[in-house]
């Protein structure tokens, strides 16, 4: 077999020592594995709002591993107690390992206290991918809004996590936005935690 | 060498997805039970610690008798929980540390729900292998 060579075969994958995570996956045989699991989704649901969630279970099952992975791998095993650790630790680093670079913007929201906004110009999973006029608000970053849910969650700051597009003047593609609106006893740990 | 240990790994919604009895004394008919009792006991008291502090190991959060609980807890909130009656720090430490490694790798499979039981007869092996060797 091409490529075997002298690559220790282990018997089990308890025995593989964990990857550093140097490797790079091919963006276009990712955006076909994204358009054919959006297109298989597609096919079992017969609303948008199904749709979406079943988008958002995918991305959760992801955040979840995310979260545990890389917390060992880049953080020397360090968890995040406060809001804004979780929230530069999603902006920068799970956002450098998924896509190769950093979240455009994290915001707050002005008008609730438990809403956050983290920003991109294009999703790369939207890249390809473009909403017919029939599906309404229908976006597929949803997937990467579950994501950004997988990690909260499993980090303990339960959260409703959206993803909306949010037309810009000057620009054809709308940008866009994932809304975190945190559960209400995260705010009040929050506050407790700051005295 | 620790005489008894009790090992138990629980998950996010506080249910337990994998226990071992990795001590090397001769076990009682009730000892079991017990140490499993202490270590859901203890978990109060680990939910309050585990928001103070951004370390993973959080060394001896209770005691029984002569017995000593300690945890570790992960990034997703999962709980390695060791009730044991040695002193052993370091050791404890490092069997945390490859725990987590390990339940990494079981976590990584797609095909694993989160929060569910460990059925992995190799991951028994190697947990139990590990038990021998830090404690």
């Amino acid at each position: 077999m091409i490529g075997v060579g002298k690559m220790k075969l282990y018997s089990n994958v308890l025995d593989k020592p964990l990857s550093k995570g140097k490797q790079e996956v091919s963006l276009s045989a990712f955006a076909l594995l994204f358009s054919e699991l959006v297109q298989y989704n597609q096919t079992q649901v017969d609303n948008i709002a199904e749709l979406e969630r079943r988008l958002d279970d995918a991305g959760y099952a992801v955040g979840a591993r995310v979260l545990e992975l890389l917390c060992n791998r880049d953080k020397g095993n360090r968890r995040e107690t406060r809001l804004l650790g979780i929230l530069s630790f999603v902006h920068s680093t799970v956002w450098k390992v998924l896509f190769g670079k950093v979240a455009d913007s994290l915001e707050k929201g002005t008008e609730h206290e438990d809403e956050y906004m983290i920003s991109e110009k294009e999703l790369l999973v939207n890249r390809f991918i473009s909403i017919p006029k029939d599906m309404g608000t229908f976006n597929c970053g949803a997937f990467v809004a579950g994501i950004v849910k997988g990690v909260l969650d499993n980090a303990g700051f339960p959260a409703v996590v959206t993803a909306h597009f949010v037309p810009i003047e000057g620009q054809h593609r709308p940008r866009t936005t994932i809304l975190i609106k945190f559960a209400h006893e995260v705010l009040k740990r929050e506050a407790r935690l700051s005295q | 060498m620790a005489n008894t240990a009790c090992f138990i790994i629980v998950g996010r919604n506080d249910i337990p997805i994998y226990e071992a009895e990795v001590g090397s004394a001769a076990k009682r008919e009730d000892a079991a039970q017990l140490h499993q009792f202490i270590l859901h006991a203890a978990l109060d008291v680990v939910q309050d610690l585990a928001w103070t502090t951004s370390a993973m190991f959080l060394k001896s959060v209770d005691r029984f008798n002569d017995l000593v609980v300690s945890v570790y807890v992960t990034a997703g909130h999962t709980r390695l929980m060791l009730l044991h009656d040695s002193r052993n720090e370091d050791g404890i430490k490092s069997f945390f540390q490859e725990v987590h490694e390990l339940y990494i790798k079981i976590l990584l499979n797609p095909l694993y729900l989160p929060g569910s039981r460990v059925t992995s007869t190799h991951f028994d092996t190697k947990v139990r292998a590990l038990a021998r060797k830090y404690l």
